[in-house]
């Protein structure tokens, strides 16, 4: 790997590294380096310094619902008490190594349109805890998402912690996707969460990735499903939805044209809401 | 001694390699070491402008930027071709491309520094100003009127036409037919990816004249040849190539290539060594592609499945210039095995090899037998469908007889042995494959798509013989070397001039010497891929190691025993005809009498001492042997494949591997294994995943491993295997070559069964998930 030459500092804190950030302009963040190392190998980014948060103790532990931007998706995957649809989401990301070394807030902050992650974050209706080391802020799943690689996140902000609901009974959640044959990222990913109360569905979120800039949310579809029994036809009949919902100009490429992920759409939600409803009844 | 060729010897070079402790070339530390990079073109076809390197001459680090001109003054010669077919057209084609480049990859300045990042830094502060061409991909459509010329002085952009087989008997077959089948298939472009990217690694010896290249080859011998005869013309005797551990080559490690040249001479020039390590990114562009053949094909069938002829005419993309050995591939490799298991009278094939904006393509795993196979096996599943007849009898109606073997079919190549009918039987027994088309049948009326796909396939193999391919195109004998030298203590070093890169030659052909000469595997040293060390060779493609390179071993072997016996029947003070050697366990005595036995050691030591020698005998012992094939073989195979495809995406599921191969005689079982799992795997990611794609300006689209797809363990069940032995006619050791046959056959059965579950005639490779849901919308 040839990149061109940087500077490398570790952060022993958040507030140490909001300061290195300050004091370093052109630096960026280095988490698991799963996507930063492999765009500076290929110069395709330079960066003037690398400040490495990956051993932030903070940013490393899972706390009920909230979880360090340092954990990696193996250990999002493995831990107990997560919404079913992250624990899938994270445990199907890359491949063993990829999960071993790559971050959630890596994964969010990169905000590659095919990543698994946003998509179900902004289904769980997540909140993004920021911090520019005095100051922090909190910004929910709908409002962090922004474009094409972009995040509500500012120069000199680091992303520490993402919150989600524990799961309680009858809701459940679901990730399903059309993984891209080379990289495994996703070509079309949906996720579901729905809640069910004395048989009917009272809630309902659905949020598609890779088929836009950035994870998009179905509100066509969550509304659809509002007040059915989530049986086997109403969810098909949801899901239909997303097809004219989504915007006319979708991403596409040799892997899966623009025509065939729009299809796909559909074909996940429902898969993704179906198998949400099975757990939200169990 | 009990005879170990046979058995699963379990590999001796595995313990260094799993410990991370093999010698590649990348590894190399040299005091003093420089790296170099190289300047390629982003552009698929340009002519240079200029070249101005001052502001990465004024990098602090940087030691030389060199330029194909600079190279071209210096004394390089171009680039040789190791095989000619008549009225070939061979562009010329430089290390560094000095006025022109032809292809996004091109090489056309050389930078070296004292680090790999300077080298890296200085490539963005060479300035190349380019005046970019109109640029063709496709094979077809650069013959057409009005292409862009890749090369200006050869029309339509034809290499070459070559023709096989017999018009006259094709047309009749055709116009006997009951049904002529036509389809056009186009074999798509691999890139042959191995695991350990190209590197070289040169030191220029000034005070001896001395030149050693370290390179990543899977035969250092014959790019010894190369450089000394062609391009960089240091005399042979100055030059030393060495491949050490090479990381798998798949036939991209086979040719001469650019860096072999810059490296060595940059070298030179600076009096210091060099070293240059291919990226990743680096070898998607410059390693030589795979396949790429457009074709059309008829194929004629009575009413009862009798194939009556097969018209062949196929557009083979070559790319950019042509590699060492890429007319080789699309001739009589391709249209010399399209006769396949069968037997047809009327077989007929025209190639039009044609150059494009591409990466120059040659031989990858199969290389040529692959995309016959392909063509053949589609050819008659489409012409079974039409029939409405089981593909399955349809091919066990055409197959050749085991009666006669030997057999000569209409397209030059004859085979040695074999059992074709034996060999299926035995796949679908092994498949169940009643009970596999009774399940299907259930699960198709419950609306599932499940297919099940077959294939059967020829691999020709072992060249030689060294008459037959140099009076067919080939500018080097295929012949193979072995030494083997006995140490006073009995040890034995076996210098071969194969080359092991992933098959297990050090354990194989220790196998081989072992048996030969009744000692011991572990008393064996395995030496390949250095020039200084091993006398000559010619190397590894082809499936060709055991069978050429395991009977040198053989035949020296035979030498050995032979003074051995000689030294024994004069310390005996027995008549030499009336000694025996015995191979059970390296002893000789006089027959019936074996416990008064000479033992190896005796034997070893005397050369040694050479006190107690027959007169006129020279002390040591050391014998070596050339072996030259008399024939080819034919290697064959039977799979099937189950798949089945989600109606809702196109995604196919492999659901069954089942593989019968006949390899001849097996000499490690265990390795012969891990090469057709290894081999079926790679066939099946041609049919699903893997494909070289270039947009319309010649930029590779699948130009790294986020897009270019392999396959992964979890798209195999477990394979399924088994085995028939017929062994090679045409060499001791009865083995045919096992290195091919896996990717050779599974491409079409798995092609088979996603047609057949999607009960259509013909899609085109790669079967990627939307190309299927969209035959299914
Ligand atoms: C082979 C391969 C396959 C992959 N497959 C998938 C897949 O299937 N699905 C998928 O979703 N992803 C996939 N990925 C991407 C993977 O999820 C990456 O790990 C992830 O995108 C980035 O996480 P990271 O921790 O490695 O971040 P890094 O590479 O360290 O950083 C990425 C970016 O985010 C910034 N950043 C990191 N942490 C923070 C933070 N706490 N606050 C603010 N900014 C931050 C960095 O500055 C950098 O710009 C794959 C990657 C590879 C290499």
């Amino acid at each position: 790997m040839y990149p061109s030459s940087f500077e490398y500092y570790r952060a022993e804190s958040v507030r140490e590294a909001a300061k290195l950030l300050k004091q370093h302009p052109g630096a960026k963040l280095l988490a698991g380096g799963h996507s930063i190392i492999p765009l500076l190998k290929l110069r395709q980014t330079e960066v003037s310094a690398l400040i490495d948060i990956g051993r932030i103790a903070d940013l490393r532990a899972i706390n009920g619902g909230m979880i360090g931007a340092c954990c990696t998706y193996a250990q999002v995957a493995a831990a107990g008490g997560l919404p079913a649809a992250l624990t899938e989401a994270a445990s199907h990301v890359g491949d063993p190594a990829v999960r071993a070394r790559g971050t959630i807030g890596g994964g969010v902050a990169h905000a590659d349109p095919a990543s698994d992650l946003p998509t179900v974050l902004l289904a769980l209706n997540a909140k993004f805890h920021i911090s520019k080391g005095r100051t922090a802020r909190v910004v929910p799943a709908i409002k962090f998402f922004t474009g094409l690689y972009e995040t509500a996140l500012k120069e000199g902000e680091l992303l520490v912690a993402i919150e989600v609901d524990a799961e309680a009974r009858g809701t459940g959640s679901a990730y399903a996707k059309l993984e891209n044959p080379a990289s495994r990222y996703a070509m079309v990913g949906a996720a579901a969460s729905v809640t069910i109360v004395n048989g009917v569905c009272t809630d309902a979120s659905v949020a598609v990735g890779g088929l836009t800039t950035h994870a998009w949310r179905s509100k066509r579809v969550a509304g659809a499903l509002l007040e059915t029994t989530l049986d086997a036809d109403s969810i098909s009949k949801a899901s239909k939805r997303i097809v004219k919902e989504l915007p006319d100009d979708l991403l596409g490429d040799m892997h899966a044209s623009a025509d065939y992920r729009r299809a796909m759409s559909q074909v996940f939600v429902e898969r993704a809401v179906t198998a949400a409803a099975a757990r939200a009844k169990k | 001694m009990a005879k170990t060729v046979g058995t699963s010897v379990k590999r001796v070079e595995d313990p260094r390699f799993l410990r991370g402790q093999g010698t590649y070339t990348a590894n190399l530390q040299l005091p003093g070491m420089t790296h170099l990079a190289v300047k390629r073109s982003p552009h698929a076809h340009a002519i240079i402008k200029r070249i101005d390197a001052t502001r990465a001459l004024a990098l602090p680090g940087v030691l030389g930027v060199f330029t194909g001109k600079d190279l071209i003054e210096g004394g390089c010669g171009p680039l040789p071709v190791g095989w000619s077919v008549p009225n070939q057209k061979t562009p010329e084609r430089h290390a560094l491309m000095p006025d022109r480049v032809r292809h996004v990859g091109d090489g056309v300045a050389a930078v070296v520094a004292e680090s790999s990042y300077i080298a890296r830094d200085a490539l963005d502060l060479i300035d190349v100003e380019y005046e970019t061409l109109p640029v063709v991909t496709d094979a077809r459509k650069a013959a057409a009127p009005g292409a862009p010329l890749v090369h200006q002085a050869i029309a339509n952009n034809i290499s070459y036409e070559w023709e096989l087989g017999d018009k006259q008997a094709c047309a009749d077959g055709l116009a006997e037919a009951h049904i002529v089948v036509e389809q056009e298939l186009i074999n798509s472009r691999l890139v042959p990816n191995a695991i350990e990217p190209r590197a070289c690694v040169a030191q220029w010896n000034a005070p001896d004249d001395q030149m050693t290249i370290w390179t990543t080859s899977q035969n250092p011998h014959p790019i010894r040849v190369l450089l000394s005869a062609f391009t960089l013309k240091i005399p042979e005797h100055k030059l030393r190539v060495i491949a050490p551990d090479v990381g798998g080559g798949f036939g991209s490690k086979i040719f001469h290539y650019p860096e072999e040249v810059i490296v060595p001479w940059v070298s030179r020039k600076i009096n210091r060594p060099v070293k240059w390590v291919s990226t990743r990114s680096e070898a998607f562009i410059t390693d030589s592609h795979g396949r790429d053949h457009v074709t059309v094909a008829k194929m004629g069938f009575k009413r009862d499945g009798t194939i009556t002829a097969l018209q062949v005419t196929t557009w083979a993309n070559q790319g950019a210039y042509l590699s060492t050995f890429a007319s080789l591939i699309p001739t009589i490799l391709y249209l010399g095995c399209i006769s396949g298991m069968y037997k047809v009278k009327g077989i007929f094939g025209h190639v039009f090899a044609t150059f494009t904006n591409t990466v120059p393509v040659d031989a990858v795993r199969g290389a040529g037998r692959p995309e016959a196979a392909y063509l053949v096996e589609r050819m008659i599943d489409i012409g079974a469908r039409r029939l409405k007849k089981d593909p399955w009898e349809v091919r066990h109606k055409n197959f050749i007889p085991a009666s006669e073997f030997p057999y000569q079919t209409p397209v030059a190549f004859n085979y040695d042995s074999g059992d074709y009918h034996a060999i299926c039987d035995k796949v679908a027994t092994l498949a169940d494959l009643k009970g596999m088309r009774e399940r299907q049948a259930e699960a198709r009326k419950a609306g599932r798509l499940v297919g099940i796909g077959f294939s059967t396939a020829i691999e020709i193999s072992g060249y030689g013989p060294s008459k037959v391919v140099t009076s067919i195109g080939s500018a080097l004998g295929m012949w193979e070397s072995a030494a083997l030298r006995v140490y006073p203590t009995g040890k034995v070093t076996l210098f071969t001039g194969s080359h092991s890169h992933g098959q297990g030659h050090e354990t194989t052909f220790a196998q081989i010497a072992a048996d030969e000469l009744g000692i011991a595997v572990s008393d064996i040293e395995v030496v390949h891929g250095d020039t200084g060390r091993v006398q000559q060779g010619v190397g590894t493609f082809g499936s060709r190691s055991g069978t050429v390179g395991g009977t040198a071993v053989v035949k020296a072997a035979a030498k050995v025993r032979e003074k051995m016996r000689r030294i024994a029947a004069h310390q005996l003070e027995a008549a030499e005809e009336d000694v025996v050697f015995d191979q059970s366990n390296g002893t000789a005595y006089v027959k019936g009498s074996p416990d008064k036995a000479k033992t190896f050691f005796d034997m070893a030591f005397s050369t040694f001492t050479a006190n107690h020698l027959p007169a006129g005998m020279e002390p040591g012992l050391e014998e070596q042997a050339f072996f030259d094939p008399t024939g080819l073989t034919a290697p064959n195979s039977a799979h099937i494949a189950q798949v089945e495809v989600d109606p809702a995406t196109g995604e196919v599921q492999i659901q069954r591997y089942v593989a019968v191969d006949d390899v001849g005689n097996v000499i490690n079982p265990m390795i012969v294994e891990g090469q057709l799992l290894g081999g079926i795997v790679h066939g099946v990611g041609q049919a699903l995943l893997e494909c070289a794609r270039y947009d319309s300006n010649g930029q590779l689209l699948s130009g790294s491993m986020m897009d270019y797809a392999m396959p992964r363990s979890n798209l195999m069940p477990m394979i399924e295997t088994g085995r028939t032995v017929t062994p090679a006619p045409s060499n001791p050791l009865g083995v045919k070559g096992a290195g091919e046959m896996g990717t050779i056959a599974s491409t079409p059965a798995i092609c088979n069964a996603v047609m057949d579950a999607l009960q259509i005639d013909h899609l085109d490779m790669p079967l990627t998930a939307e190309r299927i849901w969209q035959a299914m919308q």
